[in-house]
């Protein structure tokens, strides 16, 4: 199962996910200590964004969606950076003024999480027609979720790329539900990637939950996009253990899923099944494994402690960065 | 200088651009047939690669451009006004407010280009007047360009600029004539008025298509005696607000005239800005020919009645001499 994926590639992407879950048990553990707001958590999804961005380079380009701290750290963004931007913080990627929803580093190829679901969908579009334009090899790949493969953007976008061929590899992220609502209630095929068919794409099914498995099909999208031969749609199937947003439970109470269907996904832990392969296929120890999670367990206490320290950026910021030019406060 | 066409300024602006910068690109509709005029020959100059025909997708291109900027391209997006309701999302969620929500790390040099029909019985669905919106939202750059020399002038650079631009290309405009330098070094600044014609008495502000009525009725004026100065602002975003509260400083009168709807119009805001630093000045209550607050209707006999004209203007300005 992991014959041909190296031990750097496999540990790499233990140590990413590991990144992911410990910023946001640690960003739980701050909202309940009244320290951050409500965010959107990936727990639960990270073998998606880990997988798949294991498969790129850093010269290729993503982007996301509200559910925003995963896809950063999976392409391998700085967490202090990342948490201090989540704190307001001027440390912060985005000097505070984009905070959890739109964490973004475009040195290593992060264009930018949305706010607006399927919003981004278009911009990773671009970003490929501008490799194929230059006739350069970079790629980029868009994250989104079961509730936005349903917008308009999504649509226009994934025709788009394939009537331009272009090097994108459109990621639905389907965590089964658009809040509380389940995309069987909305999604009128069976597979959202069934859809790929009516652009002419391949459509590709995929355990969410096994970083390998993800990582092996969005290899084989990236050498197809990278070869010229036009996008891929991927439908990983996953899950959202957390509600939608930290807090969300507070103001409405919903039942639109059972304790029993949680339950059953959580024995899917993407972080388990990683580390069962590479300990089963003797790639590393448990003791090794149970390493990388303490050692990014650490790196996410320094994230907190550099966020914390970081200033607020002050008033002279406020218009900065409204324009790339110098313009007049109107 | 030769006499051009303001369509073909357009163009010719377009043009000298794509030949000094192979990162520019246009894309759109039907571009590659230059159905609005303006990018005649851009295609048998240019080619397939970076002349690009759209799908009717304006959410995917509008966006498309966006990412191509982020990552180092210079686009032209050619669209109507009223098309860019379609793809509003990635206007204002994406294009105006990534630079700001990324902290200054997206660079965005995208010209979308909005050929703004009206006033030929085009009816409510081809008749916007939108410029006004997109100086609300903020992170826009907004020119209307009101002669065909200015045509070329901030279409070049609105393309240099790093920023992302909306040139409002005003329909009435298009077929007008002038004067166009032909060097290829000739731009038009952001953010600087153009007096057209210097006056004592009553300032005219005009924007896009009003700025012919708004010359004509000062001639007429001058006819009476009335010594009328037109300025024409250019861009609206940046606004260049000194040459206006200057000249009504001069003048202690202004008539502000906006082809777009009234409520919340360019105009609105113009008048706000000298009620705020300049009510000092005036001498007489400021007046706003704007379009009025309808739907655009089809029958001509009708639609005549709703934009700013040469005989509106002509009023407002002898309101304000009382």
């Amino acid at each position: 199962m992991t014959a041909n994926i190296s031990k750097d590639t496999l540990m790499l992407m233990l140590e990413r996910m590991w990144r992911i879950r410990h910023f946001e048990l640690k960003l739980t553990e701050m909202y309940n200590a009244g320290e951050v707001g409500g965010v959107h958590l990936y727990i639960g999804q990270e073998a998606v964004a880990v997988g798949a961005c294991a498969a790129m380079r850093d010269s290729d380009y993503i982007a996301g969606n509200h559910r925003s701290h995963g896809h950063p750290i999976a392409k391998g963004a700085n967490l202090k950076k990342a948490m201090a931007e989540i704190f307001g913080r001027i440390d912060g990627y985005c000097k505070g003024k984009g905070g959890s929803m739109h964490l973004a580093d475009f040195s290593v190829g992060i264009l930018g999480e949305s706010g607006i679901v399927a919003s981004s969908v278009p911009v990773a579009t671009g970003a490929a027609l501008a490799a194929k334009m230059q006739k350069m090899d970079f790629v980029s790949a868009v994250f989104f979720g079961d509730g936005a493969s349903n917008q308009g953007a999504c649509h226009e976008s994934m025709n788009l790329a394939s009537v331009w061929d272009l090097p994108v590899i459109f990621i639905c992220e389907n965590n089964q539900y658009a809040v509380t609502t389940s995309y069987k209630d909305t999604v009128a095929v069976e597979h959202i990637s069934d859809r790929a068919q009516a652009y002419n794409m391949p459509g590709v099914l995929v355990d969410g939950q096994d970083a390998i498995a993800m990582y092996e099909a969005m290899t084989q999208a990236v050498e197809r996009a990278r070869a010229g031969e036009g996008p891929t749609l991927i439908e990983a199937l996953t899950y959202r253990f957390e509600d939608h947003s930290l807090g969300l439970e507070k103001i409405r109470k919903s039942e639109y899923r059972e304790d029993s269907e949680i339950d059953e996904w959580r024995l899917r832990d993407p972080l388990d099944l990683l580390t069962k392969s590479i300990v089963d296929s003797g790639t590393a120890t448990q003791a090794e494994c149970d390493a990388i999670s303490a050692g990014a367990h650490a790196e996410v206490e320094e994230a907190a402690v550099f966020a914390r320290n970081s200033p607020f950026p002050d008033e002279s910021e406020l218009y900065k960065d409204m324009f790339a030019s110098e313009m007049p406060v109107v | 200088m030769s006499d051009k066409m303001f369509m073909q300024a357009l163009g010719m602006g377009i043009a000298e651009e794509m030949r000094i910068d192979p990162k520019v690109f246009l894309m759109g509709e039907d571009v590659r047939a230059s159905v609005y005029g303006a990018a005649n020959g851009l295609h048998d100059e240019f080619g397939d690669e970076r002349i690009l025909n759209t799908p009717l997708s304006e959410n995917g291109f509008f966006g498309a451009a966006v990412g191509a900027a982020a990552v180092g391209m210079r686009p032209i997006v050619e669209t109507l006004t009223s098309f860019m309701w379609v793809g509003m999302d990635q206007l204002v969620s994406q294009a105006a407010k990534m630079r700001y929500m990324f902290g200054g790390q997206a660079t965005l040099p995208v010209v979308y280009r909005a050929v703004m029909y009206y006033g030929g019985g085009s009816a409510a669905h081809h008749s916007d007047r939108s410029y006004p919106v997109f100086m609300n939202i903020g992170g826009l750059k907004v020119v209307c360009p009101g002669t065909p020399a200015d045509a070329k002038g901030l279409m070049k650079t609105a393309i240099r600029d790093n920023d992302p631009v909306i040139m409002f290309e005003d329909g009435t405009l298009l077929a007008t004539r002038g004067e166009v330098p032909d060097d290829p070094d000739f731009t038009v600044p952001f953010g600087v008025a153009n007096i057209l014609r210097e006056g004592t008495d009553v300032t005219v502000v005009a924007i896009a298509g009003a700025v012919p009525h708004a010359v004509a009725a000062a001639e007429e004026m001058a006819k009476e005696g009335v010594s009328v100065e037109v300025l024409d602002p250019r861009t609206l975003v940046p606004l260049d607000k000194n040459a206006i509260l200057n000249s009504v400083g001069k003048t202690g009168r202004l008539v502000v005239a906006d082809p777009a709807a009234k409520v919340c119009s360019a105009a609105s805001e113009i008048m706000s800005i000298v009620g705020e630093e300049a009510f000092w000045d005036l001498q007489a209550p400021m007046q706003k020919v704007a379009s009025l607050q309808v739907h655009i209707p089809f029958t001509p006999s009708l639609e005549k009645l709703v934009y700013p004209t040469k005989d509106k203007i002509v009023e407002a300005i002898k309101k304000t001499m009382g």
